[in-house]
């Protein structure tokens, strides 16, 4: 039971264009996902969807409610802000698992370990792999 | 009329977030590293999140909020338990 035909034209106007907003710019966020050739790249993309995207959808959500039931209906800032707070924690936690995964795999094919953080080496460290 | 676009824009919403979700499905499948699955099954959680809350417009029915809500938490728990266990081999130390 919805109650779309009580909505006036303009709240249903403003209601679709949040919810194509935020549903394209998720989609947007999520081929760059699929289509980014490195992982550190790949981290940023569907960052997109969990910002820009789900504050539009949930201002949709805000707006259709709100006119519905005649009152100020604001539970939606609630995820809006447990996902742009949760977010950068999530993949700054993985971003450090995966550089580390790196470095380990880099030292065990004896490649240098600091190329992409020079001021990981250590000067007088022996490279890994040669027998000391 | 306006009534009509909204119904329509939200069927175009679903299969929209339908289709992102499937590129965090395709991340996990394809996915070189172990990393790059742990992404996917951040970024879906995320668009099932979204997806629950057009269904919520869509039906009218607060519930799907909630819903929304718990999809959101345990994704992001999901997430950081996964890049803890990629770190250390073990989630709780």
């Amino acid at each position: 039971m919805n109650g779309i035909e009580h909505l006036p034209p303009w709240a249903a106007v403003l209601t679709a264009v949040f919810l194509l907003t935020g549903a394209a710019v998720t989609l947007i966020g999520s081929l760059g996902l699929l289509q980014l050739s490195t992982f550190y790249e790949r981290v940023h993309a569907p960052t997109l969807g969990t910002t820009l995207g789900t504050v539009f959808i949930a201002a949709a959500s805000m707006v259709y409610f709100s006119v519905l039931q005649t009152r100020p209906v604001l539970h939606e800032v609630l995820i809006v802000v447990l996902g742009v707070v949760t977010t950068p924690i999530a993949l700054t936690v993985l971003v450090g698992a995966a550089h580390f995964r790196d470095t380990a795999e880099r030292a065990q094919l004896g490649e240098p370990v600091g190329r992409a953080l020079p001021h990981a080496r250590v000067p007088g460290d022996a490279p890994t792999g040669k027998a000391g | 009329m306006s009534q009509l676009m909204l119904t329509y824009s939200l069927l175009v919403a679903q299969v929209l977030l339908g289709l992102a979700i499937g590129c965090g499905a395709l991340r996990i499948f394809l996915g070189p590293r172990a990393q790059d699955r742990v992404l996917g099954f951040d970024t879906l959680s995320v668009n099932a999140m979204l997806l629950l809350l057009t269904v919520g417009i869509r039906t009218g029915e607060a519930l799907y909020f909630e819903a929304a809500l718990a999809t959101a938490l345990f994704g992001f728990v999901g997430t950081v338990a996964l890049a803890k266990f990629l770190l250390r081999g073990e989630v709780i130390e």
